[in-house]
């Protein structure tokens, strides 16, 4: 069990949506996470001193909230390797391939009410919600 | 340097968004995933928080057109739902359900020094580069094709 903080959850979504409308109005760029990170291990990239600076903040969040007293707990990760290297690749393949993850289609493209988005965000949060279901439910858990 | 210093902000900020509002743990995604069993519906409030934001926070910055710091905007071209999106959604749903992570968290909580978040990023990247290198072959075998007829 996780406890829901209806208050703790819109505080956070306020200030991810505030990020990518500031990454937008600053920089002119759209706050889609895999895309960034894909580009900087791309070699075609040219605009990789930018998406440094932004995943080098996203890291850089903890360590500040860390000071102020609420450091980011290790999260649980399942105990075979093969499932933390599968959703590792499962989660690169699928992001690239669709170009875009949930900030970039579930957040940016959704507020901008791009049909590409819309779609892709119904698709992988069904296909997870049977993922879920699967391994919860419906393998004797 | 202006560039830099305001893709650090951004970071940041969002940085503290999901770990405030829990999207870092990945027993919160997938507890909102559950929706016939332990369901916590935190995920839906923070995306509602988010698109809140960001709807009105991204036309203006359309309607703007020119941005504050960098030279220009660039907005996604592509418009067509075509396989690879669907696909690549289905394919990336099942890795975020089975471990509750997708990509920003995932880089996140390298932050840790989880062995397995470690481990995780790096196959993600694979994922990736596999996919980069997959799209500049068939591009190859495009160009090659339409040079020798």
């Amino acid at each position: 069990m996780t406890e829901f903080e209806p208050l703790r959850a819109a505080i956070g979504g306020a200030l991810i949506g505030l990020a990518a409308t500031l990454l937008m109005l600053l920089n002119g760029r759209l706050a889609g996470i895999s895309g960034i990170f894909a580009d900087i291990i791309s070699p075609g990239t040219r605009e990789r001193s930018w998406q440094l600076a932004f995943i080098a903040g996203l890291i850089g969040a903890p360590l500040l909230s860390a000071l102020a007293g609420y450091p980011l707990p290790v999260p649980r990760m399942p105990e075979s390797w093969a499932a933390v290297i599968g959703g590792g690749l499962l989660v690169g393949l699928g992001t690239r391939l669709a170009n875009g993850c949930t900030s970039g289609h579930g957040i940016c493209g959704n507020a901008l009410l791009r049909p590409r988005s819309i779609a892709a965000t119904l698709i992988f949060m069904a296909t997870a919600i049977v993922v879920v279901w699967i391994v919860r439910h419906g393998m004797g858990g | 340097m202006p560039v830099i210093i305001a893709a650090f902000v951004c970071g940041l900020v969002f940085g503290c968004g999901l770990q405030i509002s829990g999207m870092t743990n990945t027993l919160k995604i997938q507890n909102f995933l559950d929706l016939f069993g332990t369901w916590d519906p935190s995920l839906a409030v923070t995306m509602a928080a988010a698109l809140a934001f960001a709807a009105p926070g991204l036309w203006y910055a359309r309607r703007r057109g020119r941005p504050l710091v960098a030279a220009r905007i660039t907005w996604p071209s592509k418009n067509t739902i075509d396989p690879p999106l669907w696909i690549g959604s289905a394919i990336f749903g099942v890795g975020w359900g089975l471990i509750g992570l997708c990509p920003g968290p995932a880089i996140e909580n390298l932050v840790t020094r989880s062995p397995q978040i470690a481990v995780f990023v790096i196959a993600m990247a694979i994922g990736a580069t596999a996919i980069d290198a997959w799209r500049m072959r068939a591009q190859r075998r495009i160009t090659e094709a339409t040079s020798t007829t």
